[in-house]
């Protein structure tokens, strides 16, 4: 979908670099901190802005331009005119991917309906809350039932239901085929609702692919309980096993769990328990783009309306 | 382009222009803003009648001035008996008398103590007798009212009473001095009218631009269709309110007009004649506004704040008042170079070719600067969106190069 896109502003590098595919249908999510780049590979993915250097292809055109009706676009800004109504905010959004008013209304208020907010249609976006405002904003950004359905940062400024709400609308836009692309630095919703991400660092992408091939980049955890602290079997632990009390944490050997565990019952560890732990996202992401990076991600939501 | 591109791509500069043009404009239709502007024109009125008409008062005021008179009784008399035959005849340029003293024989008195002690509004003294009058006053009274004094004391001195014949008239409508001032007043008023008009929409186009950056909905708009059509849109938009505003205040005007017993033929017919002159206003008046409303619609694209918009927009419309003055001197000079240079700039040509069409009635003049006109509006809106497209999204504080934002900081006064 995207090639080695470059762009510079005056003399900041924004993004060197940037690799991105997304399968039609998928749930892709660029996740990274804040001025990592995502907006700007967002921008230039939807033909905002020109890369300097890369080619791109979207909905199989070069030129995100021939196919702007079929792309939806929820800017990280939202922005809507207070002074319109809320079905004609819709309905203006339509229009601006070729959607006639009149069809734009009836859809729009459809979505209302859909989204338990018929009764705000005739209201203006002024005398509505920030929640429901953006809301109306995502509805206007699906009217003309677009292809490709990009977001940047879609859950900021939403509370808990409406971003819950919102994982299911971007789930349902999957299961219809529509492919979605979002921006985030809230890691669950990426490793909730992703097929695959790419992690921007600094402008660069180290890491473009399936979320499970992001964990596994990292061995799975191993973590061992045991009753006697010491003994011969130790020897058979790799190297950089940490004890916190009874337990013990290493990373799964190449060789397997079999070999270890046959080597802790011959040694009469006394084994209490044992579990491997698959890498979570969040590790993944530290391992990949770094402890700096990792340090402006958000692990879990955040109560955006606190 | 191949079929499915054609179906699924951006609207087309045109189509994208009207969605903005048609939202800007129902917008702005059914706001309050629009009522204040319908009433914008009142306020110069009402505002400019009443200053004239208090400088006119005060003007009148300050110019009526006695003449204060001292001489023997007989004198006297006479003086002022002839002052009021005078004035009865010529109106107020013979200035109203005051009697200071009536002088004995040998009585001296000294005007020059009487005028320094500046009481009442006595602007000069006449002593002296009928045969002799004596004018004390200041330089320029001495200048203004020697000949009048002289003219009062040889009517006075008269033994017998002249006979004035009787002035046979005949009243024209018009006459070529009348006719010629009352053009220059057509294009003085056309001017000032272009002018207020211009300057309202483009600032209230440029308002409606920031308001839009404030909403943050650019990013939305540059996402789906082309800049230059949002540019263009604004635009068209304001022009297309301004068409409903001109002609709310034409028949407003028509209206007042027909009710107080007034119509345009008894005003000095333009150069073009009435119809061609509305025409032409109407056409100088999309051209000015088409200039200037690019103009401020790139600075409003290259300003992140309201403030940065008026730190920008005061050098340009005092940039464009001097154009103004620049025009409005041009109507005076008729075939000079400064007549052909405001034609020619660009800003200052509506003007000047309108104020031309009251005094002048070649018309060929008016479709050479039409067409000039016409390119450059293309050139400036092809420009201006150009850059409005390179900057409105590099204006927000993050976009803003740090070189601009100090520039900006700097201008605007702020420290931090």
């Amino acid at each position: 979908m995207a090639r080695g896109l470059v762009k510079r502003f005056d003399e900041t590098l924004a993004v060197d670099g940037v690799d991105i595919t997304a399968r039609r249908g998928s749930i892709t999510g660029i996740l990274g901190p804040n001025g990592a780049g995502k907006t700007t590979t967002l921008r230039m993915l939807l033909g905002i802005i020109d890369p300097d250097e890369g080619n791109r292809s979207v909905l199989g055109h070069a030129d995100p331009k021939d196919v702007a009706r079929l792309i939806g676009y929820l800017p990280e800004e939202r922005g809507l005119y207070p002074a319109m109504k809320a079905i004609e905010a819709i309905a203006f959004m339509g229009a601006l991917r070729g959607l006639p008013l009149a069809e734009g209304r009836r859809r729009g208020r459809e979505l209302l309906e859909q989204y338990g907010l018929e009764h705000a249609a005739e209201r203006q976006i002024r005398k509505l809350s920030k929640g429901m405002a953006q809301i109306v904003q995502l509805l206007g950004t699906l009217v003309h039932e677009p292809q490709l359905v990009v977001f940047d940062e879609p859950f900021s400024g939403l509370d808990a239901i409406n971003q819950g709400k919102l994982e299911v609308l971007i789930r349902s836009l999957a299961d219809r085929g529509v492919t979605v692309i979002f921006s985030t630095h809230v890691i669950a919703h990426a490793e909730r609702l992703c097929e695959s991400i790419a992690i921007i660092a600094g402008g660069k992408v180290p890491f473009a692919g399936r979320v499970d091939e992001a964990r596994d980049r990292i061995p799975a955890q191993v973590r061992l309980e045991t009753s006697d602290s010491d003994g011969p079997w130790r020897a058979a632990l790799p190297e950089a096993t940490r004890r916190v009390g009874q337990f013990w944490y290493f990373p799964l050997p190449e060789t397997g769990i079999e070999p270890l565990l046959r080597a802790l019952i011959d040694g009469e560890a006394g084994i209490q328990s044992l579990s491997i732990e698959r890498a979570g996202l969040h590790d993944a992401f530290v391992a990949i783009a770094g402890e700096a990076a990792a340090a402006d991600m958000v692990t879990t939501p955040e109560r955006e309306d606190a | 382009m191949d079929a499915i591109s054609k179906q699924a791509g951006r609207l087309s500069l045109w189509q994208a222009a009207f969605v903005v043009a048609r939202r800007d404009f129902l917008a702005i239709l059914f706001s309050r803003a629009f009522i204040f502007f319908l009433l914008g024109p009142l306020f110069p009125i009402v505002v400019g009648a009443l200053a004239g008409g208090i400088g006119a008062q005060v003007q009148s005021e300050a110019l009526s001035a006695d003449v204060g008179i001292a001489m023997p009784a007989e004198d006297l008399d006479a003086m002022m008996q002839a002052r009021d035959e005078l004035a009865a005849r010529i109106g107020p340029a013979i200035p109203p008398f005051v009697e200071l003293e009536r002088l004995e024989e040998g009585e001296a008195f000294d005007p020059v103590a009487v005028l320094e002690g500046r009481e009442g509004r006595l602007a000069a003294v006449v002593t002296g007798t009928l045969e002799e009058p004596h004018l004390t006053a200041p330089e320029a009274n001495i200048g203004r009212w020697s000949g009048t004094i002289s003219m009062i004391a040889a009517t006075a001195t008269r033994s017998e009473a002249t006979s004035y014949p009787t002035v046979e008239s005949t009243t024209v409508a018009t006459s070529g001095a009348r006719e010629n001032r009352g053009r220059y007043q057509t294009a003085q008023s056309g001017m000032v009218l272009l002018f207020l008009l211009i300057m309202l929409l483009a600032g209230m186009v440029l308002s409606n631009l920031v308001e839009e950056k404030g909403n943050k909905i650019i990013e939305i708009l540059a996402a789906a269709i082309p800049m230059d059509a949002v540019f263009m849109g604004k635009l068209f938009a304001m022009l297309a309110i301004s068409a409903i505003g001109i002609a709310v205040w034409g028949a407003a005007g028509a209206t007042i007009l027909t009710l107080g017993g007034r119509s345009l033929s008894e005003f000095a017919n333009p150069g073009v004649g009435w119809p061609l002159f509305f025409t032409f206003g109407a056409i100088y008046f999309a051209m000015g506004y088409l200039l200037l409303g690019s103009i401020f619609l790139t600075i409003g694209s290259m300003a992140a704040t309201v403030r940065e918009v008026q730190t920008l927009n005061m050098p340009v419309t005092m940039a464009q008042v001097l154009v103004f003055f620049f025009a409005s001197l041009a109507v005076t000079m008729t075939g000079t170079w400064i007549e052909f240079a405001a034609m020619a700039f660009p800003l200052s040509s509506p003007f000047a070719m309108l104020a031309r069409a009251a005094v002048d009635e070649a018309i060929w003049p008016h479709l050479v600067a039409l067409a000039w006109q016409a390119l450059c509006v293309a050139v400036f809106i092809r420009v201006g969106s150009t850059l409005f497209r390179k900057k409105v999204l590099k204006s927000g504080p993050q976009g803003a190069s740090t070189k601009k934002r100090r520039l900006f900081s700097f201008a605007s006064g702020k420290n931090s």
